[in-house]
């Protein structure tokens, strides 16, 4: 037991087992009786439901329209973390004095959940892009800049060594040195980023905003629709999991062409 | 321009008062276009030595200095050739060996014409494109000889370039350094525990003691090289086999026994 490692095949097959074993629990709790149907909706009920929402608009939209306004606003704040996060983590990895400052102030601020944020977010922004952008950028900029920073940080003291014995400066160093040395480290933190970011932006759409698959959500919940909940909890789950398959995509095309991986 | 010298050179690592002496009391003087090698033992502190000239290390004592000048920081006028090549994986072989003229800010057609040059010094005009990772070893370190070259360093500090090198591979690659140093000679410092190799490449051989490193002496290898003639052979092995440069491996092998424990070697 765990020592040969399965072929592809298997393994598609023990995920398919694992998800007929779940979705078959799941029927069964809900359609015996042992849980009331309306505290767990079964899984048909909540496929009909995804079906209308394609197209009947609950809480304002439907649902793709949802999660359009969820992405539009996940998109931005994750960019903007890491717009922000990588540059200032690669200077960071290389003026000792800026790392100084930064990182006490960093090293507190980075602990505060997300969701925290969630009033002054509010306040600031409000709530209509603005602050629930503010919260993902909350739970996506620590990731870029911690990864940047270890990134270029950890640079082989060889690479800096022939570097600066070629006479570079500090811009092409930063540029042409730190950025592809820390690249890998770099997208590692992006995937962390864009998951942290996805989860956080949920959270904050079920208190601030007024479209999105979390405001759905709550919606749902003050009419006591569950099926709508589930539905909204799923379609969270599948693009969370589209953008992570997608980022680890380019991951590994990274490592390719770096000759890391055959 | 191109003279190296180390005037009464201290290295300690760690604390000033408690740390390990790596070296102590080192006077050498390199002169120009002079090529001299630095045999000794593992830990010796020989690669210190390059470091120092190179501005990766600074002397705890005495001063380092190049062509009279106290070297402060590294700089393009002292091209290193690290033993690990230290290539940037994420460069092609033109652009690692186009950094150092870029940093310089030369024009674009200047930099080219000197590429190719370098390119064509090394042989390695079939693999401009290449990435790092897609060449050989030996390729790879004539990458970063071309790097080097390519800067027209003062002094070309080479610390153990062929020590990562399959036995084939070195011997080519030393043959072509002896190439490379008749068509353009250059002050080098160059470190190594292989005690042929040294006496093969040198002007003068200076050999260290364990640590903390001492220079113990320096041998002239140049005088006996011009007055044997060695360089009307041109492969190595012939030259390895004259009776004046088995002498000469002997006596160095011999002194750098005398050094306790030094049986790495």
């Amino acid at each position: 037991m765990g020592d040969a490692s399965l072929s592809l095949r298997e393994q598609l097959a023990w995920g398919a087992f694992g998800l007929a074993l779940f979705l078959g629990i799941w029927t069964f709790l809900s359609s015996s009786g042992v849980v009331p149907a309306q505290f767990l909706p079964s899984p048909l009920e909540v496929l009909n439901r995804i079906i209308r929402l394609m197209t009947n608009p609950f809480a304002g939209a439907t649902l793709p329209q949802h999660l359009a306004s969820s992405v539009q606003r996940y998109a931005l704040g994750v960019l903007l973390a890491a717009a922000i996060g990588v540059p200032l983590g690669l200077l960071m990895g290389w003026f000792r004095l800026l790392d100084d400052i930064i990182t006490p102030i960093f090293d507190g601020l980075r602990f505060i959940a997300p969701i925290a944020w969630v009033p002054f977010a509010a306040l600031w922004f409000g709530t209509g892009i603005g602050g629930p952008v503010m919260i993902i950028f909350a739970g996506a900029f620590p990731p870029c800049l911690i990864n940047a920073y270890r990134g270029a940080r950890f640079v082989e003291p060889r690479m800096i060594e022939a570097a600066r014995m070629l006479g570079t400066g500090n811009t092409r160093m930063i540029l042409e040195i730190l950025l592809p040395a820390a690249t890998p480290s770099i997208v590692a933190g992006l995937r962390v980023s864009a998951g942290l970011g996805w989860q956080s932006l949920v959270g904050a759409e079920l208190i601030v905003a007024a479209a999105g698959v979390g405001f759905m959500m709550v919606q749902a919940q003050a009419n006591v629709a569950t099926p709508t909940v589930m539905a909204g909890m799923l379609a969270i789950g599948v693009v969370g999991m589209l953008v992570d398959v997608l980022l680890r995509q380019g991951e590994s095309w990274l490592r390719r062409r770096r000759g890391l991986e055959a | 321009m191109g003279s190296i010298r180390f005037d009464k050179v201290d290295k300690v690592f760690g604390p000033s008062t408690g740390g390990v002496k790596a070296l102590d009391n080192i006077n050498l003087e390199i002169g120009e276009k002079e090529f001299v090698a630095i045999v000794g033992p593992s830990g010796c502190g020989k690669t210190t030595c390059l470091r120092m000239v190179a501005g990766f290390e600074a002397p705890s004592a005495g001063v380092v200095s190049v062509s009279g000048k106290p070297v402060t920081s590294p700089g393009p006028d002292r091209a290193v050739v690290f033993q690990q090549f230290a290539l940037f994986p994420w460069k092609s072989v033109r652009e690692n060996i186009e950094l150092g003229l870029r940093n310089k800010n030369l024009p674009t057609g200047e930099r080219a014409d000197l590429v190719a040059g370098a390119l064509k010094l090394m042989n390695l005009e079939s693999h401009a494109e290449a990435f790092p990772h897609q060449l050989s070893g030996g390729m790879q370190q004539r990458v970063a000889i071309a790097r080097a070259y390519v800067l027209d360093p003062d002094v070309l500090l080479m610390d153990e370039p062929f020590g990562a090198l399959d036995a084939q591979t070195r011997v080519v690659m030393q043959e072509e350094l002896v190439r490379l140093a008749r068509v353009n000679p250059r002050t080098v410092l160059f470190i190594t525990h292989a005690v042929e190799e040294a006496v093969y490449l040198a002007d003068r051989v200076a050999i260290m003691t364990r640590r903390p490193g001492r220079i113990k002496e320096v041998l002239d290898v140049r005088k006996i090289r011009q007055a044997e003639n060695w360089d009307r052979h041109p492969r190595i092995e012939d030259v390895m086999d004259l009776e004046s440069f088995v002498h000469l491996r002997t006596q160095i092998w011999k002194s750098l026994r005398e050094e306790k424990g030094a049986n790495v070697i």
